[in-house]
């Protein structure tokens, strides 16, 4: 008896013991991100968030008594790598969760490993990836809504409608890669919609030098609206070809990435007046986004100090709050229990730095939100500018517009 | 399909101006490639490298990045003899230049690349000159100073660099050494010291080539890879170890994508300019002017 007695608390203090080291096992969470390539400016700047973010969670204690660490690696930019990362994550590293790195490009590579290991999956602006995949723990916080197909192109279409006469043709261009094909697909659509003729419709590899011949094959169809969907280099390659070559047409722009962040807003500098293109907020209707000023106050000085975007409007509040959204729904769940994770991002709002978010049925944003722009009055290459309201008007959605567009493109250069 | 005159003009003014651009990337991998036989598959790194140190003396200095390049130029050249003296050191006196060789530039090509991602991290740079945002018109026909500064500059550099090696005894050395180094041995001439010179005279012209790139287009430390494709054609193009054939190559290249840029769709200009080298190298497999 006495014996079984010893067997018995040593059998229980083990067991105790185990289970106190898995409270201290950290919860990992794991991700690829582009450090190098061409969206590394980017996704660097979504990894600062996304590390500002684990900091205040073990400040407060961790998730589940467990601190959280992020498992990442650079996917270069490059779909090929997306695949090992996340394989090596799962068997390898044995994280808890995974999110996506940043970008179409490398998410859609990453989908059927989802699928395959039934993970509730967190993505970063990525443009209606699951169209074709239809997976229901797919979760992706840009804010184009529930039809992004439609949705991410509507802004720019529904605004050139307003022009006076209505415009007859629209020319399309973008690069040969995953994000501009999925916009120039939604573009097609909402040509159809909006009775435009399409007059040129054409993709450019994305190592391109030299855009003027471009911007001159587009010219010579003369049409009224312009709609290009490109990455940061071949946009800044694009606004100054469409600059030099003098571009004549009523509205130019749409689906611009790159724009968004202070490289390229400081380096176009005034090459960008009168272009429309798509942000994801602005000074001039900081009112309408009161929650943000939280995620800038801790933002902005490090993204200095780290030599990332120092404006952090467009994709960093959303990297904080896609972790946001999975810290709510493991808070509320109580555990890391995928399915239960993907009922509860279904089904409930997220009080977020971006506000308040709901999921659609296809994990996308029940309400579209994201702003179509036109800049004007941009001086200069200083980015101080930028961060003061009086360079941008907000033309959709109706909610958040500060005023009507300015056409045509070439007499609003200023 | 119609071919009006002002785009036709205008295809052929872009094409040439692309090309000039592309012989300034490509005549360095032309001399050590076609030359030297020294598979330098990191050469795109230098003229990252170049477009970064054109950048960061233009921002401090305020001095354009052009002329940065040229006055640093001897910088680059000492860069290349060091890393031939080390490349010739491990490997190619060894005789282990073929594989190790090429994993050894393929090292180099990482490490700058990483190297500049540490010090000026993942941003996009693009430098502004004075001229970068003006357009002379003739007519219907534009010239944009962007593209026309670095064409001059790169059809100076490869002429010039073509006069030195066939005009001077020290290139003729050179042209000796890509045609047969055991002669230039008997002769009582040391082959490498010769072999060092023309690889650091190759890394001096990414070192230019690079500060066009970046006034073009804007710069990230990764870029580089794009060209690797793009500098190795030109050069098979031309003809191996020919620079006249260089020029001629990267002409030919940069017309045949502006054409099917502003005709056909840009996204055939490479399978059209690929598809010129492939008949080119049928017809002619050493090149248009090699011999």
């Amino acid at each position: 008896m006495k014996k079984l007695r010893v067997w018995f608390f040593a059998g229980l203090t083990m067991s105790v013991l185990a289970m106190s080291a898995q409270a201290q096992q950290p919860l990992k969470i794991g991700f690829g991100m582009s450090l190098t390539g061409p969206l590394a400016g980017n996704g660097k700047a979504a990894l600062i968030s996304m590390q500002i973010w684990a900091e205040d969670v073990n400040a407060r204690g961790g998730l589940l008594g467990r601190k959280v660490e992020l498992v990442y690696y650079d996917d270069q930019t490059n779909p090929s790598t997306v695949p090992s990362i996340y394989n090596k994550l799962l068997d390898v590293d044995k994280v808890d969760l995974v999110v996506s790195g940043y970008g179409t490009n490398v998410i859609a590579p990453a989908m059927p490993i989802m699928m395959q290991r039934n993970m509730t999956f967190m993505a970063l602006f990525g443009l209606n990836v699951n169209s074709k995949f239809n997976y229901d723990r797919y979760f992706q916080i840009m804010p184009a809504g529930p039809d992004p197909a439609i949705g991410w192109t509507q802004g720019f279409f529904d605004v050139a409608m307003t022009l006076n006469p209505k415009p007859q043709t629209v020319a399309l261009v973008g690069a040969d890669a995953e994000y501009p094909a999925l916009a120039l697909e939604g573009a097609r659509a909402q040509a159809k919609r909006t009775g435009l003729k399409v007059v040129y419709d054409k993709s450019y590899p994305p190592n391109t030098v030299d855009f003027s011949p471009i911007v001159r094959a587009i010219q010579a169809t003369n049409p009224d609206v312009v709609f290009l969907a490109s990455y940061p280099p071949d946009s800044a390659g694009m606004v100054r070809a469409v600059n030099e070559v003098g571009l004549k047409t009523r509205m130019f722009g749409g689906g611009l990435v790159g724009t968004q962040f202070a490289a390229l807003k400081t380096q176009l500098g005034p090459l960008l007046n009168g272009m429309v293109n798509y942000e994801a907020y602005a000074p001039e209707v900081s009112a309408k986004f009161p929650f943000l000023e939280q995620f800038l106050a801790k933002y902005q000085g490090r993204a200095v100090k780290e030599g990332v975007d120092p404006l952090g409007f467009y994709l960093p509040p959303y990297a904080y709050a896609m972790m946001q959204v999975l810290e709510q729904a493991i808070k509320a769940t109580g555990g890391l229990d995928q399915a239960k994770l993907a009922d509860y991002m279904h089904t409930y709002e997220f009080d977020t730095f971006v506000g308040k978010v709901r999921f659609a049925k296809n994990g996308e944003w029940s309400i579209p939100r994201m702003l179509t722009v036109q800049y004007h009055g941009v001086s200069g290459n200083d980015l101080e500018q930028w961060m003061k309201p009086g360079h941008v008007t907000v033309l959709a959605p109706s909610d958040y517009k500060t005023g009507a567009v300015l056409a045509p493109y070439q007499d609003n250069k200023k | 399909m119609e071919f009006p005159t002002a785009l036709v003009l205008n295809a052929i003014v872009a094409g040439l101006l692309l090309g000039g651009f592309y012989a300034a990337v490509s005549v360095g991998v032309s001399i050590s490639f076609g030359m030297l036989d020294v598979v330098n598959i990191a050469h795109p790194a230098f003229i990252i490298l170049g477009s970064y140190v054109a950048y960061i003396v233009n921002e401090r200095m305020g001095v354009d990045p052009i002329v940065v390049s040229i006055v640093l130029s001897p910088l680059f050249f000492a860069l290349g003899m060091l890393i031939y003296r080390i490349y010739y050191l491990c490997f190619e006196k060894r005789g282990q230049e073929s594989l190790r060789g090429l994993a050894f530039f393929f090292g180099i090509l990482f490490i700058t690349e990483v190297v500049l991602l540490l010090v000026f991290g993942v941003d996009y740079r693009l430098v502004e000159t004075a001229y970068s945002s003006t357009t002379l018109h003739f007519g219907t026909v534009d010239f944009p100073l962007r593209l026309i500064v670095p064409f001059v500059v790169a059809l100076t550099m490869v002429v010039g660099v073509q006069l030195y090696l066939s005009r001077t005894f020290f290139g003729r050395a050179v042209l000796a050494v890509a045609q047969d180094q055991l002669a230039l041995r008997l002769m009582g001439v040391n082959p490498i010291r010769i072999k060092e010179f023309a690889f650091a005279l190759s890394i001096a012209t990414a070192g230019v080539a690079g500060a066009l790139l970046i006034v073009i287009q804007p710069v990230q430390p990764a870029i580089g890879r794009e060209y690797i494709g793009l500098v190795f054609a030109v050069c098979v193009l031309g003809g191996m170890g020919s620079i006249w054939g260089t020029l001629l190559g990267a002409l030919i290249l940069g017309l045949a994508e502006s054409f099917t840029s502003t005709f056909f769709g840009p996204s055939w200009a490479p399978a059209v300019s690929f598809g010129i080298l492939l008949a080119a190298l049928a017809f002619k497999p050493s090149g248009l002017l090699g011999r």
